[in-house]
């Protein structure tokens, strides 16, 4: 009987706007920028100067505080400019790409004929430790440690995310792959959610245990998984890698290449051209807008619901899969505020009508509907928290930074990302995600 | 509508950041996010918001009051010229009961309104809509002749010591409707208690008594009512509270908008039946009972104000309990206690008010308890693991 996660509480949004099951190669970027701030409380070291000839796979920098995770190239060609922000903290390394990509040759590994330090000792040296992280905390893995479980989700459950399964479709070999390199690196197991209702050949990978996901958003968050199937104690370490992500440390054992090849789903309800995308980590968001004009649109690297805005001029985020668009929303409602009134903007609470229509897609826009409050209404975050984890509870002992209540609490077991739902649902408009993010950077510096 | 946004926008233009007026922003962004759902888009976090802001949920709970508040008009009028023994139509003993009560409400509106502009401003933050439901309860759960400035004074407590005190909406732990009335109730007895404040302008008929039900069954006299007149409510009373049906009304939207929690108010009610029931059949274990112990059980649920306090005060979010588990709870508890209080001690034949408050202190600590629950499950959870790798 495979492993299977159910989850009752939670809100699966239905927004217009998805993207196509259509894969079409993006132009190719002039400049591609790794951004260090994608990496969470990463102080980079840098290795290479300004100017310098890269293949992909080359170094770029290293943590301060753990050598042994390796930052690389994703294309090759010449390091331009390393964009420095206040306190010459490196906001982004900007690399000019050569016409075609000459890649750096790490040789091929058999992982499972391999021990389990080779491996290790690849992942993190060859630049692909990068794509791993770490609860609790949400930050990169430490190199040092080994990890209780690893755990994957193929089953994209977020608003208009992108579907692993089809991003995966032609990747299958390498995701195999690097499953395999994953089960090298965890003393328990790998765990691969895919969506219960799919009959994917993502269901009969190998050397894993799959898990069956049920359920509305988040039942396909790593952390709801997680909190299923082994939760998190103080002093544990897991480990989670994104679908793709698993794809692209196999190809890498396989070919000895680093093909940072990324498939970014172009979503949205302001988006004109709704396909997935082939390019490369770092790409220029420009390069997937098909000419399209953004101006009065946001643009999100990542989902609606935890993505970061980008600029035109900007680059798709590291880990993003999504590039999503929709209107900004800074208009006025008259008389917004009246209960059964503007039913066509979708709520989750029974004071508007959208209820009636389940099946109805929304329109979105960035609009607060509006503005932060104390908080006041209770209950309402249990619904989307399908953990056993008291949400209010657990934001007021971050809001107080108070460690034995956060822990008792169990903020080990969380990430922000756990927390998005409540951003959106909440009455008072509390920044769950931000508060969370803070709790878990105090933890990091009180406990560690 | 572009027109009143731009002449908005106009005034609002001192207020600026930066400008002189800077500092009274909270109170004029009060007044424009009443008309407007302002432009504000989301900075971090999630991209997208719902539709739902507390505003929203504040004026659902005035929308539940309105059937009871209209009741209370109508009824306050009907009792006065019934007394005088005078038929009347609905509209002459609305008028009656309106010209007593929305003074009462402008009154309650504008002191305490005026405390948390002051406040917002104070503070920096900006004007939360709590206060649109407490401003409405206030009046709703007074006796009719109460003077003004007794309102008025209660507010002022209640605003000032039950909940700025405690840090302003969200934090504290009593009730602040129920506070106003418990400080009218301690300060002025003799104007929130007795025989002749339930009925407007009782007191200038002779030998006339507008004494409520529970008032006349702990004094031991006869009750003139029928079951059906306690539950539409055409008996003397606060204002508000008489109309156990208008009070369903309001629940059943409440409920069904979830605004209220449905746990509270099922609980609340189960928690007084229980208790009516428990001493409904004292007199069968040989314990003789009072006229208050030996009222129907079912006959508890529709006197008084205990419909009113477990429909509207019960569930305020902010002090009653935070847990799904401590709802039950604390609504159960509030509704035995109400009838205990009501029916055991002489002093007070009214018994929702003190035990809405006495949970209000309590729950906390049963959150506190409920969730200590979870927090053992994960310490047990630590435990077997260290005792398994040991």
């Amino acid at each position: 009987m495979p492993k299977s996660v159910k989850v009752k509480r939670g809100l699966s949004l239905n927004l217009k706007g998805e993207a196509e099951k259509i894969l079409v190669d993006a132009p190719k970027s002039k400049i591609y920028t790794i951004k260090p701030p994608n990496f969470h409380s990463i102080v980079p070291k840098m290795v290479v100067k300004e100017g310098a000839k890269l293949k992909a796979g080359d170094e770029l920098f290293f943590s301060k505080y753990s050598d042994k995770t390796r930052f690389v190239s994703p294309v090759s060609g010449t390091l331009k400019e390393i964009v420095r922000g206040a306190k010459r903290r490196v906001l982004g390394l900007r690399i000019e790409a050569d016409a075609s990509i000459d890649y750096k040759d790490f040789g091929v590994m058999d992982p499972l004929s391999a021990s389990k330090e080779e491996v290790k000792e690849r992942v993190f040296s060859t630049g692909l430790g990068t794509f791993i992280q770490q609860r609790p905390y949400d930050v990169l893995a430490n190199a040092e440690d080994t990890p209780k479980s690893i755990f994957v989700s193929t089953h994209n459950t977020a608003p208009l995310g992108a579907s692993f399964e089809f991003v995966l479709k032609a990747k299958m070999k390498h995701f195999q792959t690097g499953l395999n390199v994953l089960s090298q690196l965890t003393e328990g197991k790998v765990y691969v959610g895919v969506d219960a209702e799919s009959a994917s050949e993502l269901k009969s990978v190998e050397n894993v245990e799959v898990v069956n996901i049920n359920g509305p958003h988040p039942a396909g968050l790593v952390g709801t998984m997680i909190h299923e199937i082994e939760p998190i104690n103080q002093g544990e370490r897991v480990w989670t890698v994104r679908a793709e992500d698993v794809a692209i440390i196999g190809e890498q054992f396989t070919t000895g290449k680093f093909n940072a090849e990324r498939i970014v789903a172009v979503a949205g309800n302001a988006a004109e051209e709704r396909k997935y995308f082939k390019t490369l980590i770092g790409a220029e968001v420009k390069t997937l807008l098909s000419g399209q004009n953004p101006a009065g649109c946001r643009l999100i690297s990542g989902d609606v619901l935890t993505g970061a805005k980008v600029e035109e001029e900007g680059y798709i985020d590291y880990y993003a899969n999504e590039l999503t668009i929709i209107p900004e929303g800074n208009h006025y409602r008259m008389f917004g505020w009246l209960p059964f009134k503007d039913n066509n903007i979708h709520s989750m609470s029974k004071t508007s009508l959208s209820w009636l229509f389940p099946k109805r897609k929304y329109d979105v826009d960035t609009n607060l509907n509006g503005e932060e409050r104390a908080l006041v209404v209770t209950g309402e975050m249990e619904e989307v928290m399908p953990l056993d984890i008291y949400p209010m509870q657990l934001i007021k002992a971050c809001m107080a930074g108070d460690i034995e209540k956060m822990e008792n609490l169990g903020i080990y077991e969380v990430a922000p990302e756990d927390f998005a739902l409540i951003d959106y649902t909440n009455t008072s408009k509390i920044e769950a995600q931000d508060i969370i993010r803070q709790g878990l950077d105090l933890m990091i510096t009180e406990v560690g | 509508m572009s027109f009143i946004r731009k002449k908005l926008d106009e005034i609002k233009k001192p207020f600026e950041p930066g400008n002189k007026l800077e500092k009274y922003r909270p109170a004029i962004n009060a007044l424009d996010t009443f008309l407007f759902v302002p432009n504000h888009t989301t900075q971090k976090g999630a991209h997208i918001r719902d539709a739902v802001d507390l505003k929203r949920t504040m004026i659902t709970v005035v929308l539940a009051l309105i059937p009871a508040l209209i009741f209370g008009m109508w009824n306050t009028g009907h009792q006065h010229f019934m007394q005088l023994g005078e038929e009347v139509g609905f509209m002459e003993a609305f008028i009656h009961g309106a010209w007593k009560i929305v003074p009462m409400i402008v009154v309650s509106y504008a002191v305490g309104l005026g405390i948390e502009f002051i406040y917002a401003i104070k503070r920096g933050h900006e004007v939360n809509e709590g206060y649109l439901v407490t401003g409405l309860l206030i009046p709703m759960i007074m006796p009719v002749d109460i003077p003004l400035w007794m309102v008025a004074l209660s507010v002022i407590f209640a605003v000032l010591i039950g909940k700025e005190a405690f840090g302003g909406t969200g934090m504290n732990i009593l009730n602040p409707a129920l506070t106003a009335r418990a400080f009218a109730f301690f300060a002025y007895p003799t104007y929130m208690s007795g025989n002749e404040v339930w009925v407007s302008e009782a007191g200038a008929v002779d030998k006339i008594s507008g004494e409520t039900i529970l008032g006349k069954l702990a004094a031991g006299t006869e009750v003139p009512f029928e079951s059906i007149h306690m539950f539409t409510g055409v008996i003397p009373g606060s204002i508000a509270e008489t109309s156990t049906l208008c009070i369903l009304a309001g629940a059943l939207l409440l409920m069904l908008t979830k605004v209220a929690d449905w746990r509270i108010i099922v609980s609340g009610f189960i928690g007084a039946a229980l208790m009516g029931l428990l001493l409904n059949a004292l007199p069968s274990l040989g314990v003789e009972g009072n006229d208050l112990t030996n009222f129907a059980w079912y006959k508890h649920l529709i006197v008084g104000g205990l419909a009113f306090g477990i429909v509207f005060m019960a569930t305020d979010p902010v002090s009653a309990a935070q847990t799904l588990k401590g709802k039950w709870i604390y609504g159960l508890l509030i509704g035995l206690l109400a009838i205990m209080i009501r029916t055991l001690n002489p002093a007070y034949p009214e018994g929702i008010m003190l035990s809405i408050l006495l949970m209000n202190v309590f729950a906390p600590t049963i959150d506190h308890y409920v969730v200590e629950g979870n927090v053992k499950k994960r310490k047990k959870r630590l435990q077997a693991k260290t005792v398994k790798t040991a």
